[in-house]
């Protein structure tokens, strides 16, 4: 019954007999147990031992792997059997952050040296299907079926040919219609196994998820300790998985422990620019410079879940020198830090503040944070940041009393040493003079 | 304007920022130099040679606006005067500082005009008599400070001008001139 042609270079595969529909033809005592469509096999062996056979339907039966290509078979894709009994081992399907994403797949052994790999990529039960090989593999049921060749060959008076609904060892035969059905029911018995295990098994799940955590930690660890550019430009393909790595891991829900130095991860990227486009009106209305805490509450409170961290804020912020955005950090000498419109000139607020202290008024009493505030139309804190930089600037100088903190224009620079008791007619001391006689006794 | 004796105070007198130490380099560099002057100014008028940083010197309160210097200021203006050779920290914990509105060699210039001009060049005078003696009443040397005062004598000395001697008291020190 096994044809003679054998596919691949190593002859790995058979050609498998296949009825004009398209059913594969059952040896005796060969029992279909499953069937996978969208099913790619490759081999991983490199040059590969085998050219690939994409999208067919595999099916597994006690006793071979059969795959069947979906369209129809030509001369690259023929129908491919692989018997059970060459298949020297099996690897485990770990799970591991890659598998998450990509399509399920199995890979096991044959002969012991070419490795198979089996990628699933339909919607079906593949763990049923999993299930199924193991069973079916460690059946052996080509075993069964040698004894009980050698017991006829070797010459036993009794009937070897099993007949009727049950085998020679007692099993139950699924042949004919009552084989069909038997084989439906098992099908539904294995499906309603799997449910019940699925479901009852919660906490086991549960447990694979913080497996799950606890190994994204280590990746985490790994990706941290890792030498990130040591090979220089030689190791493209490595900071290319790395960064894969990353991703996968911050939709997974765990932020990319990325340092400032680096490109920053994607998550911040799309934070900073974000970030950017929200802050245009909170800054217009603050008049042009907000304080990064008052940011991060409007910032959140608009967000409203998924909120954000401060630190996260930080990153964002500090990712702004590497775009093009219209916005920028400043820090303060006090390390007060804002959030400022690039085109928000110093200028323009030096002027105003000019304008408000050269007032007959305030150059008599001088102003407070909370005066320039009001008349600004600023935030307190930014007031006194605007204040003391105007101080520093030399166009006010400071007042400190048992009151408070005041800020006054600066009259120093127009009275002259030599003549403590000059004051000239133009200039602001004069106005000053003037200003403050109007009270005096 | 106000006035603090008979001396004339300054306009920014008034000014309170005048009475805070200014942060600002540039602006506190100005605000030095105002109150050196101010004060070398108002010391020389009102002949004040010592100032006690403690102490109640009328220059560093201002009860009009309500201001007063802080310790830290005072130090600072006062060392900025002895740093340009018009005064003299007399302790080390610069508690008392004696100011030269006039330097030392100006007061030994004085004492020798003081001398050809009333003939004393060969005389003998006591300490005290200069200070407070007749042919210094109206002068410069009225009520000089006595420590300075011994300070421009020992400069003279140095130089020959004159001799110093003890006197019959303990405080009763003697000049010889030799102009």
């Amino acid at each position: 019954m096994a044809s003679e042609s054998r596919i691949g270079s190593d002859g790995l595969f058979n050609t498998a007999e296949v009825t004009t529909s398209g059913r594969p033809v059952l040896r005796r005592n060969e029992v279909e147990c499953f069937l996978l469509s969208s099913v790619d096999l490759d081999s991983e062996d490199d040059p590969p031992r085998f050219a690939s056979m994409r999208s067919g339907n595999l099916i597994l039966t006690t006793h071979r792997l059969i795959w069947i290509p979906s369209s129809q078979p030509n001369a690259s894709s023929l129908p491919s059997s692989l018997p059970l009994s060459s298949i020297t081992h099996i690897f485990s399907h770990k799970k591991s952050i890659k598998s998450m994403f990509h399509s399920p797949r199995i890979r096991f052994q044959v002969d012991s040296v070419v490795v198979v790999t089996v990628v699933f990529r339909g919607k079906g039960d593949f763990d049923g299907f999993l299930t199924k090989l193991w069973e079916c593999w460690r059946g052996r049921a080509w075993e069964e079926d040698e004894k009980s060749e050698s017991e006829a060959s070797s010459g036993s008076g009794a009937g070897t040919v099993a007949q009727g609904l049950y085998g020679n060892d007692g099993t139950v035969r699924m042949v004919g219609l009552a084989g069909i059905l038997r084989k439906e029911q098992e099908q539904w018995e294995s499906t309603d196994k799997s449910l019940q295990d699925a479901f009852q098994d919660l906490n086991a799940l549960m447990s694979k998820a913080k497996e799950m955590v606890s190994l994204a930690e280590k990746m985490r660890q790994k990706l941290l300790s890792a030498p990130s550019s040591q090979n220089g430009g030689g190791d493209d393909e490595e900071m290319g998985s790395k960064e894969e790595m990353q991703q996968w891991m911050l939709s997974v829900g765990i932020i990319s422990p990325v340092t400032k130095e680096s490109a920053g991860a994607l998550y911040h990227q799309e934070l900073s620019r974000q970030l950017a486009d929200f802050v245009r009106i909170p800054l217009e209305q603050a008049g042009g410079m907000i304080s990064l805490t008052d940011m991060y509450y409007h910032f959140n409170r608009a967000r409203g879940t998924e909120l954000i961290s401060p630190d996260d804020l930080w990153q964002a912020c500090n990712l702004w020198e590497k775009f093009d955005v219209p916005v920028m950090l400043r820090k303060f000498d006090s390390g007060v830090k804002v959030i400022q419109n690039k085109s928000h000139s110093d200028e323009e607020v030096m002027s105003r503040i000019r304008t408000l202290v050269t007032k007959t008024e305030t150059l008599r009493t001088g102003v407070t944070a909370s005066d320039a505030a009001l008349t600004l139309k600023i935030a307190p804190a930014m007031a006194k940041e605007h204040l003391l930089s105007a101080e520093t600037k030399g166009l006010l100088c400071r007042d400190m009393s048992p009151d408070g903190l005041r800020f006054y224009f600066n009259l120093f620079p127009e009275i002259d040493p030599t003549d403590l008791h000059l004051v000239k007619d133009i200039g602001t001391y004069g106005e000053w003079v003037k200003a403050t006689s109007l009270l005096s006794v | 304007m106000q006035k603090l004796g008979d001396f004339k105070l300054p306009q920014f007198f008034n000014y309170p920022p005048y009475f805070t130490l200014q942060p600002v380099r540039d602006t506190r560099e100005k605000q030095i130099q105002l109150w050196k002057e101010l004060i070398l100014d108002f010391c020389k008028s009102q002949k004040v040679f010592l100032i006690g940083v403690e102490e109640d010197f009328p220059l560093f309160s201002n009860s009009a606006i309500d201001r007063t210097l802080s310790h830290e200021a005072r130090e600072i203006f006062l060392s900025a005067i002895v740093g340009e050779g018009r005064a003299e920290w007399l302790d080390k914990g610069h508690r008392k500082c004696l100011i030269l509105w006039h330097r030392i060699q100006d007061w030994a210039d004085i004492i020798l005009k003081f001398v050809r001009e009333n003939g004393l060049e060969d005389s003998v005078m006591t300490v005290e008599e200069i200070r407070s003696g007749t042919e210094s009443l109206g002068t410069e040397l009225e009520g000089i400070d006595r420590t300075i005062l011994m300070r421009a004598l020992k400069l003279l000395e140095n130089k020959g001008k004159l001799a110093l001697f003890k006197g019959t008291s303990a405080d009763d020190e003697g000049v010889k001139f030799s102009v």
